[in-house]
């Protein structure tokens, strides 16, 4: 399960469509649980493909590098990533399986004609065979302000 | 004093939930070999089934990659530390699933041959050598798999996947360009695959001589990456998109009537399916096909160009393909159209709640196995037969229900023309008192003609010429011309 709030749905939304029709994509920044991980923070990261913006993305390593180190400072940890699928199902392509990782989150959003549809976490099984479906647990962030 | 390898968040539960190990190792490769021989889980995550290291698993010794430093191999020395860092990939198409570096590379050949790409910045060499990884399947060699297939072949395409069941025949020759006058009886596909071999060598063949049907289409699509739909009948198209459907592949579709051409990009995974456009086939009979209204030759040369032209477009990942819109073309007013489509939340195959989930009997569902109507069968007679009674019996007349355009190409002798569609508007002028032989091209719209006649009531006894004048000029006369 994936506690991902409400109002960090709505920034991944807001970076996939103002990155349509490329695809754009992100850390998610936040601390594991016992079976569940919670988002605190997105950590937007550029898109590096130079070609097929429209359908791949690529994070490079020294970005994904600042990630974690950013993590590190506040003592939390890289989840999971997102990246949106523009005209798409917000399901993982074979692409995203063959590149995927263990443990991690995979949010998707679907992003139709240019208005964000759909977002989707998945998780990719130890085997490599395939993603499941995660739930995503949304519920308003609340702050504590004192 | 060791070297450490500091593990990435996803992979610490695979290495005893530690966030750093420390191996006695002098390269980078041996290094990761000795951690993922203590931790066996980790080693499918970072190696692919080939022993290298994936593609996006990237392995820094202090601060620089070791793919700019001497690979595997780069030396490391005591108290460094090595860190495992993922490059993140992702993308949303399955046709190009591939992953870039696996793309082939191409010859000091293929550069020459197709310098006119490469030099384009949107194909260039990358979609160079995506064209050379694709894998295409062209339904058909016929009027739209002519020009589809040498242009594919032409442009280098890795792989063509070609299906047919026919042999080369005369009238085909007016269009599909893709054969020649010495492949006459020649199967199709063999025909094809000469041509196409000729036009590029490096392009691969594979041939199915075979009839799609829904027991093969599956298992046939699933190994190419574009489906290209050249077939010249409803079942087949309805079989194509629902196996495309299925199989989650792009379907290229054109199709071509008289003077007109269509043309779109099925992709229920991007947009719409050819259900979507027309969720029911037209009622059997209202659409004829080549064979009975005819093709303006140079229409599937268009037509078939603008599939081609749209392949490549999809395995290149091009913007601007054409999904979700319908491309009408008129050959003889020239005009162009373009209608928009829309997925329909409702298609029975691509919807939101499909109710095909598995390929159909596609000859029922277009309506071409109608329960045979029980009447009587009528009289038939072969043309050998009917060139008897023509010269002995005065009381037998001949009508011919083809086309006045048919009519003007080749006649039998003594024959009277009433077009099957003026039949039943005409019947006074056929002697119900004399034996009346019906005769068309070969056979199957006097049939028609004559179950029409005794559906209006008409008396007079009726016999089919079986095989029709083409039968005739077969069997009797040489002369007359076959069309």
């Amino acid at each position: 399960m994936l506690r991902l709030d409400e109002q960090l749905v709505l920034h991944i939304k807001a970076h996939a469509v103002h990155d349509y029709p490329h695809e754009c994509g992100g850390m998610l920044i936040g601390k594991f649980g016992d079976d569940r991980k919670e988002v605190f923070e997105t950590f937007p990261i550029e898109n590096a493909r130079e070609d097929s913006r429209n359908n791949r993305i690529l994070l490079l390593p020294k970005d994904v590098l600042r990630a974690e180190k950013y993590a590190r400072v506040y003592k939390l940890d890289v989840v999971g990533y997102y990246h949106s699928h523009p005209n798409a199902p917000a399901v993982p392509s074979q692409y995203d399986l063959d590149h995927a990782l263990p443990v991690w989150s995979y949010v998707i959003a679907s992003v139709i004609d240019g208005t964000a549809v759909d977002v989707r976490s998945w998780e990719m099984r130890e085997d490599r065979s395939q993603f499941d479906e995660e739930v995503i647990e949304q519920g308003k962030t609340i702050k504590n302000e004192d | 004093m060791p070297i450490k390898i500091l593990i990435p968040t996803p992979l610490r539960q695979f290495a005893g939930r530690n966030t750093e190990i420390e191996v006695e190792a002098a390269s980078a490769g041996e290094a990761l070999k000795k951690l993922t021989t203590e931790y066996s889980a980790l080693r499918k995550h970072l190696y692919n089934e080939q022993d290298t290291l994936r593609n996006f698993v990237n392995v820094y010794v202090g601060d620089e990659d070791i793919r700019y430093l001497d690979g595997e191999k780069t030396p490391v020395k005591d108290g460094e530390t090595i860190m495992i860092v993922p490059s993140i990939a992702g993308g949303s198409t399955v046709a190009e699933a591939r992953v870039e570096n696996e793309l082939p590379e191409l010859t000091s050949d293929e550069f020459a041959r197709y310098s006119r790409h490469l030099i384009l910045p949107e194909v260039g060499l990358e979609g160079q050598r995506k064209l050379k990884n694709a894998r295409v399947l062209m339904i058909g060699t016929g009027g739209l798999g002519s020009p589809l297939g040498l242009y594919l072949a032409a442009a280098g395409v890795g792989t063509l996947g070609i299906i047919d069941f026919d042999v080369v025949d005369v009238p085909n020759l007016q269009r599909q360009i893709i054969h020649g006058t010495a492949d006459i009886g020649r199967p199709k596909i063999a025909s094809a695959a000469d041509r196409l071999q000729d036009i590029n060598p490096n392009t691969k063949i594979e041939a199915f001589e075979t009839r799609l049907t829904s027991e093969n289409a599956l298992e046939l699509f699933k190994d190419f990456d574009v489906i290209v739909d050249g077939t010249d009948n409803f079942p087949t198209r309805y079989l194509v998109n629902d196996a495309s459907v299925l199989t989650g592949k792009p379907n290229v579709y054109g199709s071509i009537f008289r003077f007109e051409g269509q043309a779109s990009v099925f992709w229920a995974e991007k947009g719409a399916c050819y259900r979507c456009l027309y969720p029911e086939p037209p009622p059997p009979g209202l659409v004829p096909s080549c064979a009975e209204g005819g093709v303006l030759g140079v229409l599937p040369g268009i037509v078939g160009t603008i599939q081609a032209n749209e392949v490549i477009k999809v395995i290149l990942g091009a913007e601007g393909i054409l999904l979700n819109r319908l491309l009408l073309f008129d050959a003889w007013r020239m005009t162009f159209q373009q209608l928009k489509l829309r997925k329909n939340p409702s298609c029975p195959i691509c919807g939101d709640n499909p109710t095909i989930k598995e390929l159909i009997d596609y000859e029922e569902f277009c309506g071409l196995k109608q329960p045979v109507i029980e009447e009587k069968p009528f009289e038939e007679i072969t043309a050998v037969e009917l060139k008897q009674i023509l010269e002995n019996d005065p009381d037998v007349q001949l009508i011919d229900v083809r086309e006045p355009v048919e009519y003007n190409i080749a006649r039998i002798p003594g024959a009277r023309l009433i077009p099957l569609g003026e039949i039943v508007a005409r019947q006074h002028e056929i002697n119900a008192g004399k034996t009346t032989v019906v005769q068309c091209k070969g056979g199957v719209r006097s049939a028609k003609a004559i179950a029409a006649l005794k559906n209006a009531g008409f008396q007079g006894r009726l016999i089919n010429l079986v095989g029709g004048i083409t039968a005739w000029s077969n069997d009797v006369d040489p002369t007359v011309p076959k069309y």
